[in-house]
C-alpha cells in the first residue's frame, strides 16, 4: 500500500437475529420456504395492518451491546426510513434514527502490522430487513417477502479502522460475539452476517476525512479484505492521477475482484426519517439491563484470557479452543472431567477437530462426546492405554459409541505391565536385532527409539512404552 | 312500526323477547338503504348475502339465549375497516378492486358479538376531507338537505344514521371526521380517547391522529357501540391497556355539580350566528341542568389546524406509500419501468386532496425542511395538549361547537383547500390533545339544518362525557329526529 | 413565494407521483398558501419543548417471539396485480 495516504475504514454490519418470528408480526422467520408462504398483513404491508414488536429482539440487541461496551438507551424509539423499493412493502423501512437501543461501544483488536487498537461502536440499533427480488430473465423481477420484516441489528463503528487487516479484525471478534450471545447464526455466505465497508483515503497528517465510497456485497471474510484493498488501490490511482474520489456505493464483484459504481443507478436519496407513530418508545431500566447483563455468557476475550491464565494454556491453544462458542463449550466439559488441560486441548485441537472437519460435522453432534472423550484421557493418564491405542480407541467409540472401558475391555487394548512379559518381548527384539543392539551398547543412543518402537510394535501397542525403555536400557548395561 | 327509528336498547328488548327477528331487521334495513340510498350514496358496499347470515346465525344464537348486547343488530362500518372478503377501497381509485384478506380487529368484535354488518360506508378517500366529495364513489348528500353535504371523512358513517339505514356506524376521526358530519347530519357521534379502541385493519391515513368510533341517532346507542368496540389490542401498540368501564351504568346520573368550561378561543368571530345561538343555548340547558360553567382558555387553538395539517399530511405521506401497484391494488404500467409504474400508478390512483396531502407531508419531511414543519409541529402539538391538561384542571369538561357553520352546500368549498382545512378548527385540537370529545344535536338553522354541539372530556373519562350528553338529550329535544326522505 | 415548482416537481418525484404540468401548477399555488398559513408556528417560541409523538403517553408494547400462522400464499396475493409463481411480478428492477 502506498504509504503517502493513511486509510480509514467503519464498517456497518447487519446482524440477523435467531429470534423464531419476525421483528414485527409473528410470521416464522424459517428460511428456503417457498416465496411468500411466511407472510402476513403486517410483513405485506397490507392497508391497515399495524407493526408490534417482538420482545425478544430488544433483549438481544441489550444483549450485543452489553457485549460490545455499549450503553443501552434507558428509552430508545423507532424510526421510519421512507423509499420505494419492491421489496419494501410499506414504503419505508422501520429502523431507528434518533435514540438506538445503543451507542458508545467499543471493541479491542490486534492485528500483526499495527498491533493493539481500540475501535469504536457508533451505535448498534433494531431494524426490520426488506424482502428478496428475484431477477428473472426478461422485463420484470419477481418479489418474495418471506424475510421482510425478519429482525436486524445494525452495528455501525467509527471510521477508526486503518487497514484490511484491522477491519476483519474488528469484524471477526464481532462475528464471535454475536454468535457466542446465540443472537445470531454467523453465516455470512446466506446474508445472517453482512457487512458494508466505508472506504476513504487521506494524505497523512490531514484532519479531514477523504470522500469515502460505500461497498456493498461483501460475503465473506476473504472478499471484505479483497474489496477494500481492491477500492484503497482504486482511490490512490484517483488522486495519484490528479483526479478526486466520488462519494457513491460500489458493488464488490468477487468472481471479477473489482467493484463497479452504482452511480448513476440510484438518485439522490432523502429518507425522510421521523419517528414512527404506529410504534410506541422502548423503555429499558436498569433491572433490565442488568438481568441480560447477569445472563451473559461469558465472552471470548475473558474466556481466552481464564484459558492462559487459569488453566494455563498456551496462546495458540487458547485462540483456537475459543474462536467458536460450541469447541469452548465441549473443551470444558471435558476439562471439567479431566483436570490435565494441556492433554484436554491436545486432543480437541487434534483428533476432535480434525474428525469432525474430515466428517464435516459440527462439534454439537459429535459422536464422540466430551463425557466419552474423558474416558479415553482417564485411561491415558493411568497408563492403562498408549497415546496410540488411544486413537484407535477414539476411533472404535466414533463408530460405536461404546465407552473406552467397554473398547479396551472388549478388544483387549489394556497396556502390558507386566514386567516379566515385556521383558520376553524385549529380549526377543533384542535377539532378533543383534547388530542394532551391540551398536546401542557401544553408544548410539538413538537407537533406544527403535527398539522401543519394535517393542510396541511386537506388543501390537499393548506394552507400556515407559517400561520398555527401562528394560531396555537395563539390557544395556547388563 | 319503523324498526330503523329505534334505539338499539328497544330493539334488543324485542329481538330478546322473540318480538322481531335479525332477518327483519335486517331485510328493512336493506329495504331502506334500496329506498334512500340512490339519493345519498352513503354506501359504497353492500353486503347483503352475508348480512342475511349473520342475521340468520344472530337470530339462533337469540333462541339460544346466548345474546350479546348488539347481536342481531344492523350496523354498517366506514370503508376504512378492512372486512374479511369484502372489498375495502377506503374511498380510493387505487384500492377500488381491494378484498381485504383479514378483518380489522373492531370488526372482529363486532363479529363476536353477532352484530349484522350491513355494509361498508362512503367516505373521502382516505379520510382525508370535510365535506365526503373526495370520494372515489362519488359525493354524500346531506340527508337533511340534499345539495349539501353531509361532512366528512366520514360522511357516510352519518348520514346512513341520519337517514335510518341503519341503527349506528363506525367511523374514524383524525381531525373531526366522526365529529362534524355527526353535526351535520344532526347524529351523535363519538371521538374516544386516542388509545381507546385498536387501530388494527383501519386503514391509516395520520398514525398519531386517527382514532376509531360510533355514531347513533342517540347517546345510549352510541355508549353501547362505544363498549363493544373499545378495549386494549395486542395488535395495536398504541392501544391502551385501560379497564373499559360500563358507559351504560352511569349513563344516567346527570350534571349536577360538574363543571363545564367554554374555551374562550372557540367563541370567535366566523362563527356563524345560528351555531352560536343553538351552542349559546346549550351551555343555558347544563346550567339548568346543574353544571357549573366557567370560562376558561386554550391559548394555543389558533395554532391547531396549521400543526394539524403539518403532523397529519407528514404521516399520510408515509402511510400511504404502500399503494406503490405491487401487492394489491390498481396497477398503472405503461411500460416505463419500475419508476413508473410507481409514478403511474399513484397518479391515477389517488385523487387530488390525496395527492395534496401527500406532497405537503412529504415536502414537511423532506431534507432541510423536518425541524422548520415537522418537529415544530410536534413541539407546538405539546402546547395545544398542554392547554387541555391545563383547562381539565379547572373543569370536567369543556363545551365548544363542532363547526363554525351548518352543512356548507356541494361544491362551495372545493376550490379553497386551505378554507376547507379552516372549517375543523373546533374539532382538531382533540385531536392533536388526544383526548375524546364528541358532537350531539343542539339545534338546527332556519334552513332546517342540524347544528351541533361538542362536549370534550378528560382523556379516557369518555363515561363521563356521555354522561353530560344523555342529560342534555333527555332535557332536549333536538336529537332523534330523521329527515324526510 | 415559500415553494418554488421545481420544488414541487422534486415533491412529486420523491413522493412517485407523475403530475400533469397543470396539477403541478394548482399544487405549487394551493402549497404555498398552505406552507404561508403554517409559517405562523414561528410566532410560538418553541425552544426547550419536548415534541409530542403521541398525546397519550405510552411506552414498551411487546408481544412474545411466538409463531402464528401466516395467511398462506392464495391469501397474500389474492390482490396482487401481477405474479409470478408464488412471487409478486414488477417490472425489471435494474440494478
Amino acid at each position: 500500500m502506498d504509504s503517502k495516504y493513511e486509510v480509514v475504514i467503519g464498517l456497518e454490519v447487519h446482524v440477523q437475529l435467531t429470534t423464531k418470528t419476525k421483528i414485527f408480526c409473528g410470521c416464522s422467520k424459517d428460511f428456503g420456504q417457498q416465496p411468500n408462504s411466511q407472510t402476513c398483513p403486517v410483513c405485506l404491508g397490507l392497508p391497515g395492518a399495524l407493526p408490534v414488536l417482538n420482545r425478544q429482539v430488544v433483549e438481544d440487541a441489550i444483549k450485543t451491546g452489553l457485549a460490545t461496551n455499549c450503553q443501552i438507551a434507558p428509552r430508545s424509539i423507532f424510526a421510519r426510513k421512507n423509499y420505494f423499493y419492491p421489496d419494501l412493502p410499506k414504503g419505508y423501512q422501520i429502523s431507528q434514527f434518533e435514540l438506538p437501543i445503543c451507542e458508545h461501544g467499543w471493541l479491542n483488536i490486534e492485528t500483526e502490522e499495527l498491533g493493539k487498537k481500540r475501535i469504536g461502536i457508533t451505535r448498534i440499533h433494531m431494524e426490520e430487513d426488506a424482502g428478496k427480488l428475484l431477477h428473472a430473465a426478461g422485463d420484470s423481477s419477481s418479489v418474495d417477502l418471506n424475510r421482510a420484516c425478519t429482525p436486524l441489528l445494525e452495528a455501525v463503528s467509527e471510521p477508526d479502522m486503518r487497514s484490511a487487516d484491522e477491519a476483519i479484525a474488528y469484524l471477526k471478534q464481532l462475528h464471535q460475539i454475536v454468535t457466542y450471545l446465540g443472537v445470531c447464526d454467523g453465516n455470512l455466505e446466506e446474508g445472517s452476517f453482512r457487512c458494508d465497508a466505508n472506504v476513504s483515503i487521506r494524505p497523512w497528517g490531514q484532519k479531514e476525512l477523504g470522500t469515502r465510497a460505500e461497498l456493498k456485497n461483501l460475503n465473506s471474510f476473504r472478499f471484505i479484505k479483497q474489496a477494500i484493498e481492491y477500492e484503497v488501490e482504486r482511490q490512490i490511482e484517483v488522486l495519484e492521477e490528479g483526479g478526486s474520489v466520488v462519494q457513491e456505493t460500489r458493488l464488490f464483484d468477487a468472481e471479477q475482484g473489482v467493484s463497479r459504481s452504482m452511480r448513476g443507478k440510484e438518485e439522490a436519496h432523502d429518507y425522510r426519517y421521523f419517528p414512527d407513530p404506529d410504534l410506541v418508545p422502548v423503555v429499558v431500566a436498569d433491572e433490565w439491563v442488568e438481568r441480560v447483563r447477569s445472563e451473559l455468557p461469558e465472552l471470548p476475550a475473558a474466556k481466552l484470557q481464564r484459558y492462559r491464565d487459569d488453566l494455563g494454556l498456551p496462546d495458540y491453544d487458547a485462540g483456537v479452543l475459543c474462536a467458536e462458542r460450541p469447541i469452548a463449550e465441549y473443551f470444558e466439559v471435558l476439562v471439567a472431567r479431566h483436570a490435565n488441560a494441556k492433554l484436554c486441548s491436545n486432543w480437541v485441537m487434534g483428533e476432535v477437530l480434525r474428525s469432525l472437519k474430515e466428517k464435516q460435522i459440527a462439534i454439537a453432534d459429535c459422536p464422540v462426546s466430551p463425557e466419552l472423550l474423558a474416558g479415553i484421557l482417564q485411561r491415558i493418564a493411568d497408563n492403562s492405554i498408549s497415546g496410540k491405542i488411544a486413537k484407535t480407541v477414539f476411533e472404535e467409540i466414533w463408530q460405536t459409541g461404546k465407552t473406552a472401558d467397554q473398547i479396551i475391555e472388549e478388544q483387549g487394548l489394556k497396556q502390558v505391565t507386566d514386567s516379566g512379559a515385556i521383558e520376553a518381548i524385549v529380549d526377543a527384539v533384542i535377539a532378533a536385532n543383534q547388530g542394532q543392539f551391540e551398536e546401542l551398547k557401544a553408544g548410539k543412543e538413538k537407537l533406544i527409539g527403535f527398539f522401543v518402537g519394535q517393542v510396541m510394535k511386537l506388543s501390537k501397542g499393548k506394552a507400556n512404552p515407559g517400561m520398555a525403555n527401562q528394560l531396555i536400557k537395563k539390557k544395556i548395561s547388563e | 312500526m319503523q324498526l330503523n327509528k329505534l334505539t338499539i336498547s328497544q330493539l334488543r328488548a324485542k329481538l330478546i323477547a322473540g318480538e322481531v327477528s335479525s332477518l327483519e331487521l335486517t331485510r328493512a334495513c336493506l329495504e331502506r338503504i334500496a329506498a334512500t340510498d340512490d339519493k345519498l350514496n352513503a354506501f359504497i358496499t353492500i353486503c347483503e348475502t352475508e348480512a342475511l347470515a349473520a342475521a340468520e346465525a344472530a337470530d339462533k344464537r337469540l333462541a339460544a339465549g346466548d345474546a350479546a348486547p348488539l347481536t342481531g343488530i344492523p350496523l354498517a362500518v366506514k370503508d376504512i375497516f378492512n372486512v374479511l372478503d369484502v372489498r375495502t377501497t377506503c374511498g380510493s381509485k387505487i384500492l377500488d378492486n381491494y378484498i381485504s384478506p383479514y378483518d380489522a380487529t373492531v370488526v372482529a368484535k363486532l363479529r363476536a358479538q353477532g352484530a349484522v354488518i350491513i355494509g361498508k360506508l362512503n367516505m373521502d378517500e382516505f379520510a382525508m376531507g370535510s365535506s365526503n366529495e373526495n370520494s372515489a364513489a362519488g359525493s354524500v348528500k346531506n340527508p337533511w338537505d340534499l345539495q349539501r353535504v353531509p361532512g366528512g371523512s366520514s360522511g357516510g358513517s352519518a348520514a346512513a344514521v341520519a337517514a335510518g339505514q341503519v341503527l349506528a356506524t363506525l367511523g374514524t376521526d383524525t381531525g373531526g371526521s366522526i365529529r362534524q358530519p355527526a353535526s351535520h347530519c344532526g347524529v351523535v357521534g363519538l371521538k374516544p380517547t386516542y388509545g381507546r379502541i385498536s387501530r388494527y385493519g383501519v386503514v391509516a391515513y395520520a398514525s398519531s391522529l386517527d382514532q376509531v368510533g360510533p355514531l347513533a341517532s342517540n347517546v345510549e346507542d352510541c355508549a353501547l357501540l362505544l363498549g363493544a368496540v373499545a378495549g386494549y389490542d395486542p395488535a395495536d401498540s398504541t392501544s391502551v391497556d385501560t379497564p373499559v368501564p360500563d358507559y351504560l351504568a352511569s349513563l344516567k346520573d346527570g350534571v349536577k355539580g360538574k363543571k363545564i368550561g367554554l374555551p374562550k378561543e372557540y367563541f370567535i368571530e366566523g362563527l356563524a350566528a345560528e351555531v352560536k345561538q343553538a351552542v349559546t343555548a346549550a351551555i343555558e340547558t347544563y346550567r339548568q341542568l346543574g353544571a357549573e360553567i366557567v370560562e376558561v382558555s386554550l391559548p394555543h387553538t389558533d395554532y391547531a389546524v396549521a400543526c394539524y395539517y403539518l403532523i397529519a399530511t407528514a404521516e399520510a405521506s408515509s402511510n400511504l406509500a404502500r399503494y406503490d401497484g405491487v401487492r394489491f391494488g390498481v396497477r398503472k404500467d405503461n411500460g416505463d419501468g419500475l419508476v413508473g409504474m410507481y409514478q403511474h400508478t399513484r397518479a391515477a390512483g389517488f385523487g387530488d386532496e390525496v395527492k395534496r396531502r401527500i406532497m405537503l407531508g412529504t415536502y414537511a419531511l423532506s431534507s432541510g425542511y423536518y425541524d422548520a414543519y415537522y418537529l415544530k409541529a410536534q413541539k407546538v402539538r405539546t402546547l395545544i395538549r398542554q392547554d387541555f391538561l391545563t383547562a381539565f384542571e379547572q373543569v370536567d369538561l369543556l363545551l365548544t361547537p363542532v363547526a363554525p357553520t351548518p352543512a356548507f352546500k356541494l361544491g362551495e368549498k372545493t376550490g379553497d383547500p386551505l378554507q376547507m382545512y379552516l372549517s375543523d378548527i373546533f374539532t382538531i385540537p382533540v385531536n392533536l390533545a388526544g383526548t375524546c370529545g364528541m358532537s350531539l344535536p343542539c339545534g338546527s338553522s332556519s334552513d332546517g339544518l342540524p347544528i351541533g354541539v361538542q362536549l370534550i372530556g378528560k382523556p379516557f373519562a369518555e363515561a363521563e362525557m356521555l354522561q353530560a350528553a344523555y342529560a342534555f338529550e333527555q332535557a332536549t329535544d333536538f336529537g332523534g329526529k330523521f329527515p324526510p326522505l | 413565494m415559500k415553494i418554488s415548482r421545481e420544488e414541487v416537481e422534486h415533491v412529486a418525484r420523491l413522493a412517485r407521483l407523475a403530475l400533469q404540468p397543470a396539477e403541478l401548477e394548482a399544487l405549487t399555488e394551493q402549497m404555498d398558501a398552505i406552507l404561508g398559513y403554517v409559517e405562523k408556528l414561528n410566532e410560538l417560541d418553541t425552544e426547550g419543548i419536548i415534541p409530542t409523538a403521541h398525546a397519550v403517553p405510552m411506552e414498551n408494547a411487546f408481544r412474545e417471539d411466538l409463531v402464528k400462522p401466516s395467511i398462506g400464499i392464495e391469501r397474500a396475493q389474492q390482490n396482487a396485480p401481477s405474479k409470478d409463481g408464488s412471487c409478486f411480478k414488477v417490472p425489471k428492477v435494474i440494478e
